[in-house]
């Protein structure tokens, strides 16, 4: 096979992860961080059409948008976005865990981030539940008969607007779709790293998958915390 | 128009000739003339900063050109005159309705009188389409949900092609239609055959029975704003913003009331989307804008005191 | 070094190769030796090719008459969103970076391998899963939306197969992101000691390029194929005016991406031109710095004029001129190559080897394609050319007298290292002939049909029974174009048994990837080499070369 061991041969390679087409440890730590940060730009990009959508059409259909985001749980919002930045900071402690070499830490840390995320994920369902049941997912059945808080006062929103508050939720799930497939992905990734770390493959001179895995969760929490008060927060100044 | 547009292709057909041919000329002369043989040693060249600035600033400038005349043509394409007639088109899968002011109704056909401007207010309804007529040099898009406008005058009589050029499905190919630009006299006669009720009167029956008119009285007193002498105007909205009462804010107003209100009303209004075809719409619309012009004799009068005129106008 | 492990019962001159490590199935369904991947990818995309001609074929067939004879306009409707499908997202976009770039990237700046060569294999195994995607979407019914997919005919009103199309465009798009993100993270981490920026091939610079495209360009054009199908499924509206939505924003958010997409597909052939044209008159490049950079202008400004797809959808007019006057700068750095590879000739050494004839071919109809893309650019006469057959022949001179002269001339000049044996010059020669006359007299005639107002996308044109003429001519160029294309694949085939075996520079070119052996080992050299010297360095080649006939004389 082409990727075969020959290289092994050559004059002593200190670690067993190096593989055959890097000089060094370090070319192939630089190759893997800086492969992952340019993922990151993808993902960045991928949802960056999403909430150029998102821009317009608040900008648009500014009562419906402010009508549904009223007609969100915000205390279920912000919880989940507690629980996504407890959540960094267990992957922060994680990767410094692999960094001392400290290996039951690392393991604890990885697994008590994959708990934080199915929390964050459990919230999410009862959020959608929530939607089914109030006819607020797009599709034939929708309506709206929230009503909300117009300069001050509670008002329903007019007739012609209900269909622009269906557009709101069609970005809505669009946005934290698209969100909690990365979480769900996020998730399994981690699990797998957690099961690999425990096996002993990670040591303080090779856990280049744990700091880059670190980064995806990074970036998925820090799209969140765009989507929390876009979604959320949007329309609760009065 | 046509002329002007072939005039700046012209150029431009100029223009890239003489580029291909100092390109083509140079590779194939330089191709012979160091074509390989023994004893010819290459001789490296490094580069010119002088040569490329010239040869970036140079085509660039005659781009330009084409920027300016092209963008100027595009303005002139794209502003109806104000005295243009106006007409109504409603693209569907496969066909254009068209629909004159003066109520006549033709399908994949658009009788026009030589000389005179012509404005077209395009809708769809269904997909994009677009309305494309060669000879004219002019094409705009017709987009579902929204009106689109595309003018021209029409300089000879004759029968000129009518293409949708935005991919439709099926039948896209079979969507074509003819211009038909007549003498004026004969478009005149035109216009008398067949019966036909005004758009404008037609927008005025649509105007008293959908009840519109309940509200939008012509004095004051109205829920809702008065229209008369209101269309092209600004409007100020009650948040703040002005928009102008053009073909899209009014279609808009009716389908989507409370997007844009009018300052010091309330938004009351109920929508009236899926309630009235594109062709109703139109009326309206025209109606609307009838709305501006004085009735026939007693136009100074209407332009002195808009307000003095309801009674006669009002249906109810 | 590979063969340090196996036993010594190899004969010298047929040391172990890329292609000789291991015969079996497995050995190249499981690589991950950028080379093999490389071929891989050459069967694959080749067959797309011939797949995406045929649907080319009917769709000349069908035009020779007025009427829609030869299929129903529903089935000619999807011949062509088959065509452009197939063309633009398993052919064009990874044509030259996958196959060329894949073989080459690594060789050219001294690495062993991709930064992720399993990655690199993923690409491959998605590229395939997309291909079969689209593959089973045309047999079970196809698309006839046009590979553009607007709104909301897409979403609303048409009952093919879109999900499934989109899906495989989709993947398709992942592909090519990861492709972009390992040459990216390949050049950037894994030169050659020695190799600086200054250095690099400019092979290599447009490869950089497009990868940037790549990685910024296709998750844009992925949300909104996933919209679109979402939209179709659950009926979110967010493109259909009749729910509030904006079909327009669909269009923005297309050529967001595929703008740019086009440039993912010219600039690595510019990168290949780039090297025949130095090569093969044995010269320095002219301006190496400004042909390297205009890679990067291009690639930068291409993502500022998408909306010059849209003059007349329904922008605005200030939109549109700020659109068309951004247009005009990405002429300029296009217009710096052109000029550059012209110059790069005066005072050469220059061979007409099949290599460089497709050069000069790629310079001929590049230069039409791009100036009929300034009169796309210019509004006034956009307005009246755009979606008729001026727009069809312009784009084909670029992505086909471009994209496919540049990859044609490539797989000649590097064909002897990638199979280790030398194709028959002379039928290369006629080849090369036969592609420029027949695709010339295919697209020419398409500028004035579609000046005369010929709208694209027409199955049927009996309203105007005079444009026949002009596409009668156009489908005999187009067989001729088709013998033209079919011959190479035939001579390359056969070259594979009855070539004469190639020596490891056999056109004395400079460049990584001509000082190890035809084919290359495993891992590409023997030992890492240590760059000292200019890319292009023609005369010291010379001079050495001088030096050894001395000797040996």
């Amino acid at each position: 096979m082409a990727d075969s061991h020959a290289t092994a041969v050559e004059a002593a390679v200190p670690n067993p992860e190096l593989r055959h087409h890097f000089a060094d440890m370090e070319q192939q730590k630089n190759a893997a961080s800086l492969g992952m940060w340019l993922f990151l730009v993808t993902e960045i990009m991928f949802f960056g059409g999403m909430f150029c959508a998102y821009l317009i059409y608040r900008f648009r259909y500014f009562d419906a948008f402010a009508a549904g985001s009223q007609s969100l749980d915000v205390r279920l919002g912000a919880f989940n976005t507690a629980v996504l930045l407890v959540s960094s900071l267990t992957v922060v402690l994680a990767v410094r865990a692999a960094q001392d070499g400290k290996r039951h830490q690392l393991v604890a840390y990885l697994a008590i981030t994959v708990v934080l995320g199915l929390t964050f994920l459990g919230v999410k369902a009862v959020e959608y539940a929530e939607k089914f049941e109030k006819h607020h997912v797009p599709g034939p059945t929708f309506q709206f008969t929230d009503t909300y808080n117009r300069n001050g006062e509670q008002v329903h929103l007019n007739a012609d607007e209900v269909p622009h508050a269906q557009m709101f939720f069609a970005v809505y799930f669009a946005m934290t779709g698209m969100h909690a497939l990365h979480m769900i992905i996020g998730c399994g990734l981690f699990t797998v790293l957690a099961v690999l770390a425990w096996k002993g493959r990670y040591s303080p001179g090779y856990f280049t998958p744990i700091e880059n895995g670190g980064l995806y969760w990074h970036l998925v929490d820090i799209i969140w915390i765009y989507l929390f008060p876009l979604l959320y927060l949007i329309d609760r100044h009065h | 128009m046509a002329g002007q547009v072939d005039a700046l292709y012209i150029y431009l057909v100029l223009v890239s000739a003489v580029m291909i041919v100092l390109i083509y000329l140079a590779v194939a002369f330089f191709a012979v003339k160091y074509r390989r043989s023994k004893g010819h040693a290459p001789h490296q060249i490094e580069g010119s900063t002088i040569l490329e600035i010239g040869w970036s600033v140079i085509p660039f400038g005659v781009m330009l050109t084409f920027f300016i005349w092209g963008a100027l043509l595009y303005f002139k394409e794209r502003t109806p005159p104000s005295d243009a007639t106006e007409v109504y088109v409603v693209a569907k899968q496969w066909m254009w309705k068209i629909e004159h002011m003066e109520g006549q109704r033709e399908i994949n056909e658009l009788h026009v009188p030589v000389g005179q401007n012509i404005k077209l207010v395009m809708t769809s309804q269904d997909v994009i389409h677009s309305f494309f007529v060669p000879a004219f040099r002019i094409k705009q898009d017709v987009l579902p949900g929204r009106y689109t406008t595309l003018w021209f005058k029409a300089t000879q009589a004759g029968t000129y092609h009518l293409f949708c050029a935005e991919y439709c499905g099926t039948s896209h190919s079979g969507m074509v239609g003819s211009i038909i630009v007549m003498e004026p006299q004969d478009y005149a006669q035109w216009l008398t055959g067949g019966p036909s009720v005004p758009l404008s009167e037609a927008g005025k029956q649509l105007f008293s029975s959908l009840g519109c008119s309940t509200c939008h009285r012509f004095d004051t007193q109205g829920r809702g704003p008065n229209l008369q002498g209101a269309f092209g105007k600004p409007v100020l909205l009650e948040d703040g913003r002005t928009v102008t009462m053009d073909d899209n804010y009014v279609r808009e107003s009716i389908l989507n009331p409370t997007a844009k209100i009018v300052n010091g009303f309330k938004p009351i209004m109920p929508t009236f989307q899926g309630l009235i075809s594109d062709e109703q719409l139109n009326a309206l619309v025209a109606y609307v804008k009838s709305l501006n012009q004085p009735p026939a004799g007693t136009a100074s009068q209407a332009a002195a005191s808009p307000a003095g005129q309801p009674q006669k106008v009002q249906v109810q | 070094m590979a063969s340090a492990a196996i036993p010594a019962n190899q004969i010298p001159e047929t040391k172990t190769n890329y292609l000789t490590n291991g015969y079996s199935l497995k050995s190249w369904l499981l690589t991950t030796d950028h080379k093999r991947i490389a071929v891989l990818y050459l069967i694959s995309i080749t067959a797309f090719f011939f797949l995406g001609g045929f649907f080319a074929m009917l769709i000349r067939l069908e035009l020779l008459t007025p009427a829609s004879d030869l299929m129903h306009a529903d089935t000619y409707n999807k011949a062509f969103t088959m065509h452009g499908m197939i063309m633009v997202f398993f052919f064009l976009i990874p044509v030259v970076p996958a196959t060329l770039g894949n073989f080459l990237v690594p060789m050219m700046i001294g690495a062993k391998d991709l930064a992720f060569p399993r990655i690199n294999l993923l690409s491959w195994y998605l590229y395939i899963i997309g291909g079969g995607l689209i593959l089973h979407c045309m047999l079970t019914g196809g698309v006839d939306t046009g590979w553009t997919f607007y709104t909301p005919f897409s979403t609303a009103f048409t009952n093919t197969k879109i999900i499934e199309a989109g899906l495989a465009a989709f993947i398709a798009g992942f592909s090519s992101i990861f492709t972009g993100l390992n040459f990216i993270v390949t050049i950037h981490r894994m030169r050659a000691p020695g190799l600086t920026w200054s250095r690099l091939p400019l092979f290599i610079w447009a490869q950089y390029a497009t990868s940037i495209i790549m990685i910024l360009g296709t998750p844009v054009v992925a949300i909104t194929i996933v919209l679109v199908a979402v939209e179709r499924l659950f009926h979110l509206g967010i493109f259909d005016p009749r729910l509030g939505g904006d079909p327009l924003l669909f269009q923005h958010l297309f050529w967001f991406y595929s703008h740019p997409a086009v440039y993912i597909m010219i600039l690595p052939s510019m990168g290949v031109i780039s090297e025949l044209i130095t090569a093969f008159s044995r010269k320095r490049v002219f301006g190496y710095r400004f042909v390297a950079l205009s890679s990067i202008a291009i690639a930068v400004i291409g993502f500022l004029v998408w909306a010059h797809h849209m003059f007349v959808a329904g922008i605005s007019l200030y939109a549109a001129m700020i659109f068309s006057f951004l247009t005009f700068f990405v002429g300029v750095p296009s217009a710096i190559k052109v000029f550059n590879w012209t110059a790069t000739l005066y005072k050469g050494s220059i061979s007409y080897a099949t290599p460089m004839l497709y050069a000069f071919g790629f310079i001929g109809l590049f230069t039409i394609g791009g100036l009929t893309g300034l009169f796309l650019a210019t509004l006034g006469i956009d307005v009246h050319v755009t979606d008729t057959y001026f727009v069809v022949a312009h784009f084909h001179y670029v992505m086909v007298g471009g994209v496919v002269m540049g990859f044609l001339g490539g797989m000649h000049f590097w064909w002897p290292k990638i199979s280790g044996r030398l194709y028959p010059e002379g039928w290369a020669k006629l080849s090369a002939l036969l592609v420029f006359v027949g695709f010339n007299l295919t697209f020419f005639p398409q500028f004035i049909l579609g000046y005369l107002g010929m709208p694209r996308r027409y199955a049927d044109y009996s309203a105007m029974p005079d444009f026949q003429v002009l596409n009668v001519l156009s489908t005999a160029g187009a067989s001729v174009l088709a013998v033209g294309y079919l011959l190479p694949m035939i001579y390359f085939l056969w070259s594979l048994r009855y070539g004469p075996r190639a020596e490891a520079n056999p056109w004395a070119a400079a460049g990584l990837e001509w000082m190890t052996a035809s084919p290359p080992p495993t891992f590409n050299f023997d030992e890492t080499p240590v760059v000292t010297w200019e890319a292009y360095n023609y005369e010291e080649l010379d001079h050495l070369k001088e030096q050894k006939e001395v000797a040996v004389g």
